[in-house]
């Protein structure tokens, strides 16, 4: 049986000692009325080689794909030493450090991880990762308003330029707690939000949320806004793309206040260091925050400690507020999270280093600049917002954009995020990405395959419009 | 050694970066950085050396036995990694369309189907990414379900008090009061006590059975009758599924909802902490509540679904489909297996479980329900030695790994004092349980003879036993350059 190293005579004589005929027996304490018959829609087993072939029958027919989608999940070389180390059996199939002797390589890891984290955030301390981008921006809500003594109110306002997921995700996973998310609109022109539009006297706000870049790639404001959330004792929480950071402004810097820098809170998506696409996961969730607030923060965190002989080591920190310990008062239910993803990402920003990080990302917004400037010259296509971006834009069509996308994926092509649907003022809108993985050549064909596809859906127009009209 | 410690200022890789640094003048001066982040400068070969040496510290499944009670460390093929990892899987963008992603739903849409057969429900979603996550999915829909009909009074949750932590926990998540339930002598909820708590206000009960305790919950249909005729909705967690896989299917007791930790039943890796995957399954009554996405087949393709289509979802969990390369292996390790290798897991996962226990009772080991079949796991109490050597559950997980062995569960579940929850799964052979049962057999005699000896254990790793104190007393989360 497949996994399963049992010869006969071992059974018989583990039976022997057990003191039963049978394995069958063992089961003799489950009601019969409840045994099953057994499983029908499971198939008989395939061997290793069969299975193989299925795969790469499956895989193959999603392969070929020249994607210029971001939308949260953003495609990045990632070197070859990153998963050949990451799925050593010593990392893979270990599990959460419990027994800290014994787990002394992933803590360390962990350890080296929080501290790349907190540098590239520019705060002071980071947890060891919470599942992915949307739900980290939930437990970031459900920490300020634990950690915001000031603020009586339950009340968290959500920038519409937020990721329209996060915004769902964090609604859905707190508003069992009766907090509420309020969200604020950007503005039409440049597609941020402008900080003079935020109110003067808003009440009582426990947070802010504060996306840099936003969903639409632009770069907010985040000093006046970060000022703002201040002047109103409420907690600025960032939510940034972590590869950006090697870019722009670390939220820990964020604001013109001397005296109460930096977001409170900064949290994001960590798939950008070292995560494939993967069709969405698995990706890591990040979150760091300040020094005040540690106690409030959920999940895993590591310490430098020492041993009995006084030699220095690593173990599981703070695990009073964790669930299995505060059960029912713990800050948060989560257990598992998702180290093996930690892993790559420690290793990746270690291979690529502050310079590499950076020429990455700087590599990133050049390349999506001039994949602005080949799409500019495709007629019937506009950029909308006028506002410095990060690799990320947004374009409109003149023709629907659902029959551009279809085109453009019969050619093997994912074009970008269709807009309408989370916003429905952006009619037949797409949002474009080009990371530093994307030619010369790449949006070059992507350019000329869009200028076809237009030409085509003009023609297909042109020739139905007798018949409607 | 850090990595940090072996950094040389502007030491390049220089390929794994864009050969040259770009000049950004399109972005206003104040939105950018103007310091360095602390990343190591290292070589290639320096990282991969660096990581390779920490990974050397770990204990792992691929290098010892790992009895974890209640985390199910069987053994991950190989292939499951491997064929999850193909191109065509790695680079499929999560909003690449349906025409361009057949092969990946296929996957996703089957193993839904499969996970259906296992667990005897009416559908499953596979959005949430962990247990915990699987665990607020359930509890959320029963709250949904209670809103939907209108009935608001239901302000309670039931949880056995052997229940995970994150039981409890979740619990308060969708804001319901917990309610515990005590266990009687032979691990079996208390009946009585169930009745007297169960209500008007009573939303649910979440249950594990097989039991935290390592025991099959022989009375499951009386509670299950108990909950529903309160109003009550039953959450199963699927923790422990390994010990029932088509032997018993939590549809047939009775429950509502459950979660599967496919980290556990379905071998995917723990990956030091995760991640994990947490399907939920439901009965008919709960079906329109599940999380989304989910994909459905309609005339041989297959497509996504979202809440546009089922308006009463309690919505997404997750940015895209969960965490959907480990729901890959999950399938890839349900094809290898097939339906009679799923049967097998819990035959032998089980004659595994009771092999040991019985050695070990006979070794003069106290086992915390003897009387009762074991299941997957099952509990020895340390408590005489406690009592009677001064060595502790503790000090035994400690010495234990000297002796090669990963530490089995301590101290959970918390109802019985000084507890080893001891799980080998099916995938370990006969000797090396005889292996570990020699090792305990031999601390013991070491704790008779030189307590402290057990005491100051481990001494072959990397650390010896940690300061936790200081650990949370004086903070040391991350490395700075200028104190060290």
């Amino acid at each position: 049986m497949p996994f399963v190293p049992h010869t006969e005579a071992e059974i018989q004589a583990m039976l022997k000692t057990i003191g039963v005929d049978s394995i069958e027996q063992l089961f003799d304490e489950i009601p019969d009325a409840l045994r099953a018959e057994g499983l029908k829609d499971v198939p008989e087993a395939l061997n290793e080689m069969q299975v193989r072939r299925l795969m790469q029958d499956r895989a193959q027919q999603d392969a070929r794909n020249l994607c210029f989608a971001g939308g949260g999940a953003y495609e990045h070389h990632i070197p070859a030493a990153v998963w050949e180390i990451t799925t050593r059996g010593e990392f893979y199939s270990a599990y959460t450090p419990y027994q800290a002797e014994a787990s002394q390589g992933t803590l360390q890891l962990l350890y080296e991880y929080q501290t790349m984290m907190t540098s590239l955030n520019g705060m002071d301390v980071s947890n060891a990762s919470l599942y992915d981008g949307a739900s980290a921006l939930a437990e970031a809500v459900l920490m300020a308003v634990r950690a915001n003594r000031k603020s009586k109110s339950k009340r968290i306002l959500v920038p519409n330029t937020v990721h329209p997921v996060y915004r769902q995700v964090a609604h859905n996973i707190v508003k069992g707690q009766g907090i509420t998310l309020e969200s604020i609109n950007y503005d039409a022109t440049t597609g941020i939000i402008n900080p003079a539009d935020l109110p003067d006297e808003p009440g009582d706000i426990c947070a802010l949320v504060i996306p840099q870049p936003n969903y639409f790639g632009a770069l907010e404001d985040v000093d006046a806004l970060t000022d703002w959330a201040h002047q109103h004792n409420a907690l600025a929480i960032a939510v940034v793309n972590p590869m950006s950071l090697a870019l722009l402004k670390p939220p820990g810097q964020w604001g013109t206040d001397t005296d109460k820098p930096g977001a409170d809170i900064a949290c994001g998506e960590g798939q950008p260091l070292g995560a494939p696409l993967s069709s969405g996961g698995p990706y890591f969730g990040f979150m760091c925050c300040r020094q005040a607030y540690v106690r409030q923060m959920p999940g895993r965190i590591i310490g430098r400690t020492i041993d009995m002989d006084g030699k220095s080591g690593y173990s599981l920190t703070l695990q009073a507020r964790e669930q299995h310990i505060r059960r029912s008062k713990a800050t948060s239910n989560i257990c598992t999270n998702q180290g093996l993803l930690v892993t790559a990402a420690t290793i990746f920003m270690s291979l690529l280093g502050p310079q590499g990080l950076k020429r990455v990302a700087q590599q990133s917004h050049v390349n999506t600049n001039s994949l602005i400037t080949a799409l500019e010259h495709v007629p019937g296509v506009t950029k909308l917002f006028q506002r410095a971006h990060f690799h990320e834009a947004v374009f409109q069509f003149d023709l629907p954009v659902e029959d551009v996308m279809q085109a453009l994926s019969e050619r093997g092509i994912v074009g970008g995020v269709m807009l309408e649907e989370e916003y429905p003022e952006l009619k037949n809108c797409l949002l474009v990405c080009a990371t530093e993985t994307k030619t010369a050549e790449d949006i070059q064909s992507f350019q000329e395959t869009l200028m076809t596809i237009s030409k085509e859906l003009q023609a297909t127009r042109r020739s139905e419009q007798p018949r409607t009209a | 050694m850090l990595i940090f410690e072996q950094s040389q200022s502007e030491r390049v890789n220089y390929s794994q970066a864009p050969l040259d640094e770009a000049v950004i003048d399109d972005i206003p001066k104040e939105l950018l950085r103007k310091d360095n982040a602390l990343l190591p400068e290292v070589s290639e070969m320096q990282t991969v050396r660096h990581y390779t040496r920490l990974s050397q510290k770990n204990f792992s499944i691929d290098t010892q036995f790992y009895p974890l009670g209640s985390c199910t460390m069987k053994y991950n093929p190989r292939a499951c990694n491997s064929l999850a990892m193909l191109p065509g899987f790695l680079n499929r963008h999560p909003l690449s369309p349906d025409n361009m992603s057949q092969g990946f739903l296929s996957c996703m849409h089957e193993l839904q189907e499969m996970l259906k057969d296992v667990t005897g429900m009416k559908a499953v979603s596979l959005a949430p990414m962990a247990g915990a996550q699987g665990e607020f999915a359930g509890v959320a829909m029963i709250r949904a379900y209670h809103d939907a009909k209108g009935d608001d009074g239901r302000t309670e949750i039931l949880v056995p008090d052997a229940a995970h932590g994150t039981n409890p926990a979740t619990a308060t998540m969708c804001n319901f009061k917990v309610k515990e339930i005590p266990t009687n002598a032979d691990g079996d909820v208390d009946i009585e006590a169930l009745k007297a708590a169960v209500g008007p206000q009573t939303a649910g009960i979440m249950l594990t059975n097989p039991s935290t305790l390592g025991v099959f919950e022989r009375k499951i249909k009386e509670i299950a009758d108990i909950i529903h005729k309160a109003g009550g909705l039953l959450y199963y967690d699927g923790a422990n599924l390994n010990a029932i896989l088509g032997k018993v299917k939590p549809g047939d007791m009775g429950f509502d909802v459950i979660h599967m930790n496919l980290h556990k039943t379905f071998s995917t890796p723990h990956g030091g902490g995760g991640p994990g995957a947490g399907p939920v399954g439901v009965s008919e009554r709960l079906e329109a509540f599940l999380p989304v996405p989910m994909v459905v087949k309609s005339e041989n393709e297959y497509h996504v679904v979202t809440e546009k289509s089922r308006s009463q979802s309690i919505g997404r969990l997750s940015t895209f489909m969960g965490n959907a390369g480990v729901l890959l292996r999950a399938y890839i390790y349900a094809r290898l297996l097939g339906r009679e290798g799923m049967h097998r897991v819990a035959e032998f996962s089980t004659l595994n479980a009771n092999y040991m226990m019985v050695k070990l009772i006979a070794a003069g080991f106290d086992a915390a329900f003897p009387n009762r079949r074991a299941t997957h796991e099952f509990i020895i109490t340390l408590k005489r030695q406690a009592k009677d050597l001064n060595v502790t559950a503790m000090d035994f997980a400690k010495r234990l790994l000297d002796y090669g062995f990963h530490a089995p569960t301590t101290y959970f579940p918390l109802l019985v004092p000084e507890c080893l929850l001891i799980e080998p799964t099916e995938t370990e052979d006969m000797e090396t349980l005889d292996n570990f049962i020699d090792a305990m057999v031999a601390i013991q005699k070491e704790s008779e003879q030189d307590a402290d000896k057990v005491k100051g254990a481990p001494y072959t790793l990397p650390v010896r036993r940690l300061d936790d104190v200081k650990a949370a007393k004086e903070l040391d989360l991350a490395w700075q350059a200028e104190t060290n």
